[in-house]
C-alpha cells in the first residue's frame, strides 16, 4: 500500500515528472471498463422495468406477515449511481491501489448483484406477484459455501507448504462416501464427521506418499487421485445391496443420520445475519472454527512459520534446521482433516445417503477459490463464500423464468470469470509450490 | 504452482524420439514430462498395469457374491473361498481381454472408443508441454460437438464429401475458440488457466442443456433433449468396419509430433513450458505462445468431439460427451505428453472401458466401474516408477524422479 501512496504522490505533486507504469495503467481501464458494464447493464435494467414493486423478505423462510414491498426501479438506480460513480473514481484515477480498490469493486459486485434481483423480481405478472418474494440469500449461501471452504482450507495448508492439492475433489468424495457409511452404521451423524476426517485423511496420507516419499509429480497425482476416488466410491456404492435385495445391510450401510439445524441462542435472532450465520448445522460452525484455527496456525505459530518457509524456500529452511519433509506431511495430512470434513457437507451434513459422484466438482470449485483467495485462509473463505452466494442466487432465480434455467446455472461460472479475469488477475503462488524436496 | 523455473530432469526424450538421447540434452521440457529410456518406460509401464491388475484382482474378489458366501464358512472349508476368488478373477479378467480385444468387433469398438480420447489427450499432452493445465478438454469438446452437429444435421444440401468437411472443421474451429478463451485470458489478464478451465467446463454443460432445450437441437416436431442424427453426408466414412475418424486421429498424433519436435513453434512451446521468463528474454513472446497452446489444444479437442459427433450418425444429448475430456487429462499424462505415448494410452483406455462392460456381462458380473479403478491405479503407478521398483524390488539403475518437473504455471 505504500507504493501505491507513493505513486499517487507523485503524480499529483507539482514538480514530479508524470510517470506511470503500464500496469498501472492497464489496471485502470480494466476498472473503468468493468465498472462501465456494471452502470450501463445497470442503466438498462432501470429504464426496463414497468411494474417497479418488488416483495421482498428478511427471513430465509416463507412467512408472509414478514413481507415487506420496495421499489424495485428505486433499488435499482441506486445501485447504477454506485457504479457510475465508481466507474468515474476509476476514470479520474481517485481510487488508491490496494484496498480501497477491493473495496470499491466488492462494494460495486454486490450492488450489482442488488440491481439484478430486484430488477429479476420487478415486472410481475399480477397474480402472481405476491408468490414471487425475495428472500434473504445469505442463510443458504453460507450452508452451499461449507464443503467450498473446508476444502478450500486443506488446498491453502497444502500449498503453502509446497505440496500442490488438485485432489481436494477426491479427499471430498471419500469423506462424502465414508461419512455416510460411518454415520449408517452408527446411528449417529457425530460419527459421520468422524468417518468423514478418517477418509479424508486417508486420501492425504496417499498424496503424502507419492508426493513427498516418491516424488511423483504433483499435478499428475491429483487427478489420479480425483479418479481413483471417483471409481472406488462408485465401486463400493455398487456393493451396497439396494433395500429391495437385503434391507438390512442397506439400512446399515446407507441409511445416514443426517445434521439438523442448531440455533444458537440469542445470535439466531439478529436480524438478516442472524439465521445466516447462527442458525446452521454444526458442521458449519466447524467450518468457522476451522478458518480461525487454520488462519491463526499458519500466520501466529511457529509451525505455522515453518509450513510456509518451506513452501517458499524449503533448502533455506533446511538450513535452519527445519525438517522440511516432516512440516509438509503434517501440513498435509492436517488439510485431509479439513477436506474430508467438507466432504460430510454432500451426505450426513445435508441430503444423506451418498449418491455417485456426490461432490460434483465442489473440488476444483475449492481449488479456484484458493487461488482466487492468493492462498490466504480468509481470501479463500471469501471467494468459497461468493461461489455460495452465486449458487443460492441460482436456485432463487430458478423459480423465475425471465432468464432460462440453463443461462442462470452457467451465472456462477461467469461471474468468476469475470471476477478472475477482471478484478483478481495474476496471482503469485508460494515459490516452491509443487517441487518436492530432496536433501542434498 | 509456479513453472517459472527449469525442471529438474530437463531432457526431451519422449518414447516417440529415442535417438535423441544421446549426449547431453538441452533442458527444454514441457511440464510432466518423462525422461528416461525407452526400455525403462516399457518396463515400468507393463510392471505398472501388472501392478494394478494384481489390485483390480482383490477387488473383482471382494465384489463377488460367490466368494462372499463362501467366506461365510472360511474356517470349515477355505478352499472354497481361493477356487471362487480365482473363477470370478479369471472370468473377469478374460472378459476384458475378449471383449475388447478377442474378435474383429471388439477390436472395432475398442478402436472407435479409442479415437477421441487420443484426439483430446493430444490436446492437454500439447498444452503441457506450454506449461498450461489444460482441464477443460471437456468445455472444448462439448463446443465442438454442439458446432459439428449442427453443420451435421442442417446443412444436409451440402455435397458428400464436402459436408463433412465442413462439419470437422466447424467442430475443430468451435473448439479452437473455446480453449482459446482460457489462453486469452491468461496472456491478456493472467487470469490462472486452472481456474478459467473449469469454469470454462461448467459453462459449456449448461450451454449444452440450453441448446438441447431449444427447437433447433430438437428433432422436429419432439421435445425430448436428443438432437436430431448427422446426416449420412457428414459422417466419416466406415474402413474395415471402424470409422475413418480412428485414421485422423492418428494423423492428428502425427501432426502433434511434427508440431512439437519440427516446427519453430513446438519449439517455442517447449521453451516457454520450461521457462517462460527465459523465453521471453530469449525474444519469444510468451502471450502469444500461450494463446497458441490453448487455441491448438482446443482445436484437438474440438476434432475429438468430431470423433462422437460425425463417427456413427451421433445424435447429441447430454450423455454423448461422457467424461472423455477428464480422461483425456489421464491419458495426456500416462503417455507422458508425448505423442505416440498418447496414442497407446487412448488405446489402453479405450480398451479397458469396452472390456469393462463385458467384464459386467459376464458370469462374474464384476462392475464396469472396476475398468475406471484400473485406469487411474495404472496412471498413479506409471506416474512413481519409485514404488514399482520398490514393490518389485527391481535394482535401482538410476534415481529419475520421473515427472519431477513443476506442476502448475501460474
Amino acid at each position: 500500500m505504500s507504493i501505491s501512496a507513493d505513486s499517487t504522490e507523485l503524480r499529483t505533486a507539482p514538480d514530479a515528472p508524470r510517470v506511470r507504469d503500464r500496469a498501472d495503467l492497464r489496471r485502470q481501464v480494466k476498472l473503468v471498463v468493468l465498472f462501465a458494464i456494471a452502470a450501463v447493464i445497470l442503466l438498462l435494467f432501470a429504464l426496463s422495468i414497468d411494474e417497479p414493486t418488488v416483495r421482498y423478505s428478511l427471513s430465509d423462510v416463507y412467512d408472509p406477515s414478514q413481507n415487506h414491498d420496495a421499489n424495485g426501479r428505486a433499488v435499482v438506480w441506486v445501485t447504477f449511481a454506485l457504479a457510475a460513480a465508481a466507474m468515474l473514481g476509476s476514470l479520474l484515477n481517485v481510487i488508491p491501489k490496494g484496498w480501497p480498490t477491493a473495496l470499491v469493486s466488492v462494494v460495486v459486485g454486490l450492488g450489482f448483484y442488488v440491481g439484478l434481483t430486484f430488477w429479476y423480481f420487478a415486472d410481475q405478472p399480477g397474480d402472481l406477484a405476491s408468490s414471487f418474494v425475495v428472500t434473504n440469500p445469505l442463510p443458504q449461501a453460507v450452508n452451499y459455501a461449507t464443503p467450498l471452504v473446508l476444502g478450500a482450507l486443506a488446498g491453502v495448508l497444502c500449498e503453502r507448504a509446497g505440496v500442490i492439492n488438485i485432489a481436494i475433489e477426491a479427499q471430498l468424495l471419500a469423506g462424502a462416501f465414508f461419512a455416510s457409511v460411518a454415520s449408517s452404521m452408527a446411528f449417529s451423524s457425530a460419527a459421520g464427521l468422524l468417518g468423514g476426517i478418517l477418509a479424508g485423511v486417508a486420501f492425504a496420507a496417499l498424496l503424502g506418499v507419492f508426493a513427498l516419499k516418491y516424488q511423483v509429480n504433483q499435478v499428475v497425482l491429483g487427478v489420479v487421485l480425483i479418479a481413483l476416488a471417483l471409481g472406488l466410491t462408485d465401486f463400493l456404492l455398487g456393493q451396497i445391496p439396494s433395500s429391495g435385495e437385503n434391507k438390512d445391510l442397506n439400512q446399515l450401510l446407507s441409511a445416514p443420520v443426517t445434521m439438523e439445524k442448531v440455533p444458537l441462542g440469542a445470535l439466531a435472532d439478529i436480524p438478516i445475519l442472524g439465521s445466516a450465520l447462527f442458525n446452521q448445522t454444526v458442521l458449519v460452525y466447524i467450518m468457522y472454527v476451522s478458518v480461525i484455527l487454520v488462519w491463526f496456525l499458519l500466520y501466529h505459530t511457529t509451525w505455522g512459520l515453518r509450513v510456509r518457509a518451506v513452501g517458499e524456500h524449503p533448502k533455506a529452511a533446511d538450513t535452519v534446521g527445519i525438517r522440511v519433509n516432516r512440516v509438509r506431511w503434517s501440513a498435509v495430512l492436517l488439510g485431509g482433516v479439513f477436506a474430508g470434513l467438507g466432504g460430510v457437507f454432500f451426505t450426513v451434513g445435508s441430503t444423506g445417503a451418498f449418491t455417485n459422484n456426490a461432490s460434483n466438482g465442489a473440488g476444483f470449485m475449492a481449488l479456484a477459490a484458493v487461488i482466487m483467495g492468493r492462498w490466504h485462509p480468509v481470501g479463500a473463505t471469501c471467494a468459497a463464500l461468493f461461489f455460495g452466494l452465486m449458487l443460492t442466487t441460482q436456485d432463487q432465480f430458478g423459480v423465475m423464468t425471465k432468464f432460462p434455467t440453463e443461462l442462470l446455472g452457467a451465472a456462477p461460472y461467469l461471474a468468476t470469470l469475470i471476477a478472475v479475469a477482471g478484478v483478481i488477475g495474476r496471482v503469485r503462488p508460494p515459490a516452491a509450490d509443487g517441487e518436492p524436496y530432496v536433501k542434498g | 504452482m509456479t513453472g517459472d523455473q527449469p525442471s529438474k530432469d530437463g531432457a526431451t526424450g519422449t518414447a516417440g524420439q529415442p535417438e535423441k538421447r544421446t549426449g547431453p540434452e538441452p533442458r527444454l521440457v514441457g511440464t510432466g514430462i518423462f525422461s528416461a529410456t525407452v526400455k525403462d518406460t516399457i518396463v515400468t509401464t507393463v510392471l505398472a498395469i501388472i501392478l494394478a491388475l494384481l489390485i483390480g484382482a482383490v477387488l473383482i474378489a471382494i465384489s463377488n457374491s460367490d466368494v462372499l458366501d463362501a467366506l461365510g464358512y472360511f474356517g470349515v472349508y477355505p478352499w472354497d473361498t481361493f477356487t471362487r476368488a480365482g473363477d470370478a478373477i479369471w472370468v473377469s479378467y478374460t472378459s476384458l481381454l475378449k471383449g475388447s480385444i478377442g474378435s474383429l468387433d471388439a477390436i472395432q469398438a475398442t478402436l472407435a472408443k479409442s479415437a477421441p480420447l487420443i484426439c483430446a489427450g493430444l490436446g492437454v499432452a500439447l498444452a503441457f508441454k506450454a506449461g498450461l493445465f489444460n482441464i477443460g478438454a471437456q468445455g472444448q469438446i462439448i463446443a465442438g460437438a454442439l458446432a459439428a452437429g449442427y453443420v451435421g444435421f442442417t446443412w444436409t444440401s451440402l455435397p458428400i464429401g464436402l459436408h463433412l468437411l465442413v462439419s470437422v472443421v466447424a467442430g475443430v474451429v468451435a473448439g479452437g475458440i473455446y480453449g482459446g478463451i482460457a489462453g486469452v485470458l491468461k496472456a491478456r489478464t493472467g487470469a490462472h488457466e486452472v481456474i478459467t478451465t473449469i469454469m470454462l467446463n461448467h459453462v459449456a454443460g449448461f450451454a449444452l442443456a440450453y441448446a438441447l432445450a431449444r427447437e433447433i437441437y430438437q428433432v422436429t416436431g419432439s421435445d425430448e433433449r436428443v438432437s436430431p442424427p448427422v446426416a449420412d453426408s457428414a459422417t466419416y466414412p466406415s474402413l474395415l468396419g471402424v470409422h475413418s475418424g480412428v485414421v485422423v486421429a492418428l494423423l492428428a498424433a502425427m501432426l502433434v509430433w511434427w508440431i512439437l519436435e519440427r516446427s519453430t513453434l513446438g519449439f517455442e512451446l517447449k521453451a516457454v513450458g520450461a521457462n517462460p521468463d527465459a523465453a521471453q528474454t530469449a525474444g519469444m513472446n510468451v502471450a502469444k505462445v500461450y494463446t497458441v497452446a490453448m487455441l491448438l489444444a482446443g482445436a484437438f479437442a474440438g476434432l475429438a468431439a468430431t470423433m462422437q459427433i460425425n463417427g456413427d450418425q451421433a445424435q447429441i444429448s447430454d450423455t454423448l460427451i461422457g467424461t472423455i475430456g477428464f480422461d483425456a487429462i489421464t491419458v495426456a499424462l500416462l503417455g507422458r505428453g508425448s505423442p505416440l505415448g498418447t496414442v497407446l494410452a487412448g488405446l489402453l483406455f479405450g480398451a479397458l472401458q469396452v472390456g469393462g462392460v463385458s467384464m459386467q456381462a459376464s458370469t462374474a458380473s464384476t462392475p464396469p466401474e472396476l475398468a475406471l479403478v484400473l485406469q487411474s491405479l495404472i496412471v498413479l503407478f506409471v506416474a512413481a516408477p519409485a514404488v514399482v521398483r520398490h514393490l518389485v524390488r527391481l535394482r535401482d539403475e538410476k534415481q529419475d524422479s520421473t515427472f519431477a518437473a513443476k506442476g502448475l504455471s501460474a
